[in-house]
């Protein structure tokens, strides 16, 4: 059996430390993490500061390995993986924590703190919000701090000047740290690909409309874009943010037909245009968000035969793009017999009453703008109510339960009905969905539009006039429209400080919104082509990033190599210091196996004792220690003996003693 | 080892047995050119030692006992007036010598004390205006009791700073009794023995000590060890700059003895209980122990 003697060990005020640091970089992981994971962490927590406090013998190997074997296990379970985002950070917390259960030697804790700021990384996998970077900044900061405290000598942890020096060494690396945001080259796209479960659970249009879906999104007060406009936004009634279109109908369910590209566009606008830029936050669709049809579309995307604008990407990541809007124009003038069959789709056989009430009205109204108007009325003049919380539907003839019999319902429940009314009646029609409005933010000068902002509309098609925008909400709502959701439902809609009443509150999350967009726009917008800009206007706008990246890695290392330079001539009266240091890792060696030097012991009493405890090394030793004293306490030091010195004592190796 | 002082401290372990270390450090203290101070009860080898080392280095050797009745001129020498030539003719005293043994300095009054002192310091005597200097190489050991035994005048502490070293022989242990009792007589033995050195040859070895090297890191050492007595409220007085020249110089002599070209931290701990212990006073008179003191003071300062 080998016997250790205790080589190494972290007194309780280090260890908290360290546990600190630890809660400190699990803490964003946390929600995301199942329950039994956060707890075992906990506990091994809690184990090892009991550990340094009782000096409790750390776990055999067999018990860390069925340790190990039971976190893999645990994950396998929890995720049916250990690949990919969520099960990886799940098993980096795991194997972080059982790193605690074997901090025998400086070199695991180093291992440990290491592992800590990789797993603090991580988070950016998830979010990269201004705060949580400002988080992690003060969690390297702390990482920092205990690795100079877990590394002095001193057996009393003191934080305060520990955090000063990792404040000290943080704002010096600022500088590099800028220097090479801005001047790194990037690669369009991220720098690897991300694991395909990175972007789950992002809320969003979806590309079909059911009773209660938007109803449903409009609770959520997650940005889903902001605009900056070019001059004065237009009216919030004239803000219809087109989305998916849905032409489709199975009797419950609204959903969009496969994309055709617009081949032929029959598209006329009048000026003036309005031209802004939206910043999209991802929502792993394809859509991009416009004003109306855009007149002119960015890069990398498309237009489909029903006007939506497409990306030819999945939207993964926050998006920015410009685009110019006519809110005056006429478009689709001809319908293909294809379309107009798209267009009159109906399931055979539902909502019989509907259809005998468009036949109704068809007949009593003259034309089909009379038909429009008619129905407006009837929605406008009728008690129906809007609500975020309409009474179910039935499955079937769920139109008909809603025109006659609930008359409750969101902007869906509108627009669908009015799109089967006018299908009824022979009146191409469909679905539009997207967003309405938005929220103005004075302070930033944009426009936030939220999900819950998200809307349903219709566009009917007229001889003589192409597609027409129809919003049967406004007719039953007008306030929804020309405000926004939070007056038309007071009681309803989302809360939310940017919605408060109190005017310093709002100005606060304005002012906070306005700051998160500025960090989307300067930091996480700074792009290959911001960067390609920023190189132009210093005059290198020709260089490939090849031949930049070449020319920045020979500027900092000639830098370094300068400061290098620099800190050895400054360095060279401390050559003693040097010679000093090497000797002590010679004597931490010995220490490894027992043999510490005593503080008031000489070299050469040190030998001696070495030597008598240990036969076998006395001819290296003595030779280390003739060379330390030659070159610490002789006349003429020379860098060739310290140079031996060195290399004896890399070379110097204290095998276990077997008792 | 160098050859010439190991040869010296082996012929003299033959007479003096088993006090291998108070040897060397005597030998030391006449190397870096001190006086020595060898405090311990009558009959322990104080007169033998100084015997020893007159005899191995081929010194010249007088001996002084000190009594109360002593007066300096019976140690410098007076002007006696010579009547054949009507004028007054100096008639030196025992101290010219090379090697001064003042047996039970004590004894005696501090005026003659200090006589002997002075003359120790300063490598010459002045009398009647005239300056006489002493001869080359000049080393005295003087022997005292310990303070509490009757009849004694304790030296004062800035005389006792005079003193590069103060050894205590102690007690023989059994070995070196029995050997001593089986033995000859120790006078005889060290008549027997043959000279190791020429006076001018301890003159050259004591040039060649203060060659001896001490790197900023020993000096960083003693002054760490000289200002812990210096700051630790724990002894009366720290110990002052001539202390520290003691020590540089006491352990130059040792590193010169060991055959070094450098002095490394062992030498200076080896000698520091011989220069510090008379020069030191605790706060509590309890633990004026002299070995107490020194291991102490090493024990807490650990080496730069």
């Amino acid at each position: 059996m080998i016997r250790r003697r205790a080589d190494f060990s972290l007194s309780p005020a280090k260890t908290l430390w360290l546990l600190l640091a630890q809660a400190l970089v699990i803490a964003p992981h946390a929600p995301r993490l199942p329950m039994w994971i956060t707890l075992t962490s906990i506990a091994i927590a809690v184990w090892r500061y009991l550990a340094s406090r009782w000096q409790w013998r750390a776990p055999g190997r067999v018990t860390r390995i069925l340790l190990l074997a039971l976190a893999l296990a645990g994950v396998l379970a929890s995720y049916g993986t250990v690949f990919g985002r969520d099960a990886g950070v799940a098993l980096l917390v795991l194997a972080l924590s059982l790193k605690l259960l074997e901090l025998t030697q400086l070199r695991d804790v180093m291992l440990y703190l290491f592992l800590g700021y990789f797993l603090i990384t991580t988070s950016f996998l998830y979010s990269q919000s201004m705060a949580l970077a400002g988080y992690m900044l003060v969690v390297v900061l702390i990482l920092t701090s205990a690795l100079m405290v877990v590394s002095h000598p001193a057996r009393e942890a003191r934080i305060r000047p520990r955090l000063r020096q990792s404040a000290s060494l943080l704002l010096q690396a600022l500088p590099v740290a800028l220097l090479l945001f801005l001047l790194f080259p990037r690669v369009s796209g991220p720098l690897w690909n991300l694991p395909k479960d990175a972007h789950h659970g992002i809320t969003g249009l979806s590309d079909s409309m059911s009773p209660g879906s938007i109803s449903q999104l409009s609770r959520s007060d997650a940005v889903a874009f902001r605009v900056d406009f070019d001059g004065e936004p237009p009216a919030n009634a004239e803000l219809y943010w087109r989305g998916p279109v849905l032409s489709h109908y199975n009797g419950e369910t609204w959903s969009a037909a496969p994309p055709r590209r617009l081949r032929r566009s029959e598209f006329h606008v009048q000026p003036p245009g309005v031209h802004y830029t939206v910043t999209l936050e991802p929502h792993n669709r394809l859509w991009l968000f416009a004003l109306d049809v855009p007149g002119s579309i960015p890069n990398d995307s498309y237009l489909t035969q029903d006007y939506q604008l497409l990306a030819r990407q999945r939207v993964e990541q926050r998006l920015r793009y410009s685009v110019t809007s006519y809110l005056k124009h006429t478009e689709g003038a001809r319908l293909s017999h294809y379309e107009r069959r798209v267009a009159l789709q109906l399931p055979a056989g539902e909502n019989p009453l509907t259809r005998a009430l468009a036949q109704r009205l068809r007949a009593s109204s003259g034309n089909d703008a009379g038909l429009v108007a008619a129905v407006l009325r009837m929605f406008r003049q009728q008690p129906f109510v809007y609500t975020l919380n309409p009474p179910l539907l039935p499955t079937h003839n769920g139109a008909d339960a809603f025109l006659f019999n609930t008359r409750r319902g969101f902007c869906e429940h509108y627009a669908s009905a009015f799109v089967l009314i006018m299908r009824d009646a022979g009146i191409p029609a469909r679905v539009v969905t997207g967003y309405q409005g938005g929220q103005y933010n004075p302070i930033g000068g944009y426009l936030i539009v939220r999900q819950s902002d998200a809307h349903a509309w219709t566009e009917i098609w007229l001889r003589g006039r192409g597609w027409v925008r129809v919003d049967p909400t406004a007719a039953v709502a007008p306030s929804r429209v020309e405000v926004g959701i939070e007056a038309a439902l007071p009681n309803e809609a989302p809360g939310g400080l940017v919605f408060s009443h109190n005017s310093l509150l709002r100005h606060v999350a304005l002012m906070w919104d306005s700051l998160n967009n500025g960090w989307n726009q300067w930091v996480l917008g700074y792009d290959n082509n911001r960067q390609t800009r920023l190189w132009s206007q210093l005059g290198l706008g020709n260089a490939s990033w090849q031949w930049l990246a070449s020319a920045l890695a020979l500027t900092v290392s000639g830098a370094l190599i300068v400061l290098f330079g620099y800190l050895t001539l400054r360095q060279r009266g401390a050559n003693r210091d040097r010679v000093r240091d090497a000797y002590q890792r010679f004597c931490r060696k010995l220490e490894r196996r027992g043999l510490a030097r005593a503080a008031q012991e000489g070299p050469l009493d040190y030998v001696r004792r070495v030597t008598r405890a240990r036969p076998e090394l006395a001819g290296r030793a003595r030779r280390i220690t003739q060379l330390y004293i030659a070159l610490r306490y002789g006349p003429t030091p020379n860098a060739a003996q310290l140079h031996k010195l060195r290399g004896l004592i890399r070379r110097f190796r204290v095998r276990r003693v077997r008792r | 080892m160098h050859p010439l002082t190991q040869a010296i401290v082996k012929q003299a372990c033959k007479i003096i047995v088993g006090k291998e270390q108070q040897i060397r450090q005597s030998l030391a203290c006449l190397l870096a050119r001190g006086h020595l101070l060898i405090e311990d009860i009558p009959g322990m080898g104080k007169t033998t030692l100084a015997h020893l080392l007159a005899r191995l280095l081929g010194l010249q050797f007088n001996r002084i006992q000190f009594t109360s009745d002593l007066l300096p001129s019976d140690i410098i020498g007076a002007a006696i007036y010579d009547r054949a030539g009507a004028t007054f003719s100096f008639h030196p005293g025992p101290i010219f010598t090379q090697l001064l043994l003042a047996d039970e300095i004590n004894r005696t009054t501090p005026k003659t004390q200090s006589a002997l002192l002075e003359a120790m310091e300063e490598h010459q005597v002045t009398t009647e205006g005239e300056t006489r200097t002493l001869p080359e190489p000049f080393f005295v050991i003087a022997t005292q009791n310990p303070a509490y035994h009757a009849g004694t005048f304790p030296l004062p502490e800035s005389q006792l700073d005079r003193f590069l070293m103060r050894i205590q022989l102690g007690y023989p242990d059994r070995w070196a009794e029995r050997v001593l009792l089986q033995g000859k007589d120790r006078r005889l033995l060290i008549d027997e023995l043959e000279p190791c050195a020429e006076p001018a040859e301890l003159v050259a070895l004591q040039l060649e000590v203060e060659k001896v090297h001490a790197s900023d890191a020993l000096l960083d050492y003693l002054q760490s060890l000289v200002e812990h007595t210096r700051r630790n409220p724990r002894y009366n007085t720290g110990l002052s700059p001539r202390a520290s020249l003691a020590l540089l110089h006491s352990a130059r002599a040792w590193a010169f003895m060991e055959g070094r070209h450098q002095i490394v931290p062992e030498d200076l701990q080896a000698v520091l209980p011989a220069v510090v212990t008379h020069r030191l006073r605790h706060d509590t008179t309890a633990a004026d122990d002299g070995a107490t003191i020194a291991a102490e003071l090493l024990e807490e300062v650990p080496i730069p």
